[in-house]
């Protein structure tokens, strides 16, 4: 161990330090890009200088509320649709063998089945409006939350589950108190996986049939050949979803914290 | 409590595991009765079924024959009126709630009502020293912490019957020594009645009023010991005295017997097992 590591740091320094960690990456991989682009006279591949100077012009008050605000909501529709449905069937497959026997062609089958294919078909029963978009999205999130869902409940501690049983923790107390906490960071895992599925899910319902979000924005000006503010939608994709993450993490940390605690107590007992 | 009332009967209970085509009689014929406020130890052979037979009286697995009564009353399930400690603490405890909820969790299903709750945890963790770690999660506590916990919880539950199932085999020396000086003054303060299994022949004459030695499986009762030390034991004293070596070195004899008993068995065990008995 170095002396670094040793002497006690005071605690924005080591914010300092990780900021710095965090930043570095990201700040060179944008400086590349800049100077990469910068003389740029490729109608497709403009300036990063241009795109960052429309980005105010097209991303007003106005296009947020119109465009961003339709997309977010009907992720979160169809994420928490998804994320219901899946933890709900999960535990229902994971806690009966005969269920889980039954069931698992089926859904090893639906889940290879690319969800944008199934866009066209949702269309024809979903119409093209809001619950369209958000029975696709649901569609695409919902597997890899069931799989870890119906993986984290078979995985239940034995010696937890007679524990529950002789002091008579049974029915909706067991699902409650044992089965969802135990399963719960395959749970997490399953819904991280869910994130990124869902945007990417939410860009592509939007470039069938609709007339707001941001994928619909995006195609639109690429269409109108409006290049820059075709790179801006795609900015605000990434800053999206970099979000969204970040916020999915700080949930995280807080519902396992228990878990994330308990792995470090093992690893140093080893 | 009035002693000499029986508490807990096991009548001719017997338990045959089958399995893709194995039949494994774990425990072929056991009767024993354990009286109210009394501290029984089952000790035997490892593999003799100990916990097999624990489970079945703690309504956890059916026997296949045979019969568990808890005051009078046939056990079919886990009853309320016993609480069990089980071996591995790590596992027993939920990761997920501080050592007060797990505590409570049991009493939040006996429809307790929240002020009784409390006082019972505050209570249950204060007779095993662990008042303190109320806020902790059980993986922040050492070993021997976690199975204190895991005996507050069982008695926070208030159970007539306590049953512990090699609780203190994953513990360090002194900490075990610490918990069985701790089993027997929770029994002598409370009155419970205790049903302690163990292989550690020294841990079940310390412990029991009465040791129970189990065969090899298919487990049978080998014997039936009554440990006449004073009720004030300790360490110290207690584990040089001449009549605990005395009572040790029968209960060592009667295991090896137990154990070449169980060679003899293990030549026909790959034979179908005999018709009953």
């Amino acid at each position: 161990m170095t002396q670094q590591s040793v002497t006690p740091r005071r605690g924005w320094e080591r914010l300092l330090v990780r900021a710095v960690f965090v930043l570095a990456l990201p700040a060179l991989l944008v400086a590349l890009w800049w100077l990469a682009s910068d003389g740029s006279t490729n109608v497709f591949w403009p300036p990063l200088r241009t795109i960052v100077k429309t980005f105010p012009d097209v991303w007003t008050r106005e296009r947020l509320r119109s465009d961003v605000w339709p997309s977010l909501w009907r992720l979160a529709c169809g994420y928490l649709l998804a994320a219901v449905v899946g933890i709900a069937l999960g535990t229902l497959i994971g806690s009966y063998r005969r269920v889980r026997a039954f069931c698992e062609p089926v859904l090893e089958f639906l889940r290879a089945v690319p969800p944008p294919v199934l866009v066209p078909v949702i269309m024809l029963f979903a119409g093209i409006g809001d619950s369209m978009k958000i029975v696709v999205i649901a569609s695409g999130c919902v597997w890899p939350v069931l799989l870890n869902t119906v993986e984290g409940v078979r995985a239940v501690d034995p010696v937890m589950t007679e524990t529950a049983r002789s002091y008579g923790i049974t029915g909706p107390a067991r699902l409650g108190y044992l089965v969802l906490p135990a399963a719960s960071p395959q749970i997490f895992a399953g819904l991280r996986q869910a994130l990124s599925i869902g945007i990417i899910l939410m860009v592509i319902s939007e470039m069938f049939a609709a007339s707001d979000g941001i994928g619909f924005t995006v195609v639109q000006f690429q269409r109108s050949f409006a290049i820059p503010d075709m790179w801006t939608g795609i900015l605000v994709l990434g800053l999206l979803g970099f979000v969204l993450s970040v916020v999915f993490q700080l949930v995280e940390r807080r519902v396992l914290g228990w878990y994330h605690g308990l792995r470090a107590s093992t690893r140093r007992s080893r | 409590m009035v002693k000499g009332r029986s508490m807990l009967d096991v009548r001719g209970l017997r338990k045959v595991y089958e399995g893709s085509g194995r039949r494994i009689e774990a425990v072929r014929d056991l009767t024993f009765t354990v009286e109210a406020g009394e501290l029984v130890c089952l000790v035997g052979p490892s593999g003799c079924g100990k916990t097999t037979l624990l489970k079945c009286m703690g309504g956890l697995l059916t026997p296949t024959s045979g019969d568990v009564l808890l005051e009078e009353r046939r056990v079919t399930g886990p009853p309320p009126g016993m609480a069990f400690v089980f071996q591995e603490y790590g596992r027993s405890l939920f990761p997920w709630m501080r050592v007060a909820e797990n505590v409570e969790l049991p009493l939040k299903q006996k429809d307790l009502p929240r002020q009784r709750r409390r006082e019972l945890v505050r209570d249950a963790l204060e007779a095993v020293g662990l008042a303190d770690a109320a806020g902790a999660y059980p993986w922040q506590l050492s070993g021997g912490m976690q199975q204190r916990v895991a005996i507050a919880r069982a008695l926070a539950y208030e159970p007539q019957v306590l049953l512990m199932d090699e609780p203190f085999a994953a513990v360090d020396a002194q900490t075990r020594a610490d918990l069985e000086d701790l089993v027997r003054r929770l029994w002598q303060e409370r009155s419970m009645t205790i049903l302690f299994v163990t292989h550690d022949i020294d841990e079940a004459v310390y412990l029991g009023e009465r040791v129970i030695v189990l065969s090899a499986s298919p487990t049978v009762v080998q014997e039936q010991l009554k440990v006449d030390l004073p009720a004030e034991r300790d360490q110290l004293h207690t584990r040089v005295a001449p009549r605990f070596a005395e009572l040790r070195t029968h209960v060592y004899q009667q295991i090896q017997a137990a154990k070449r008993g169980s060679l003899r068995d293990g030549l026909t065990k790959s034979d179908p097992p005999p018709a009953t008995r």
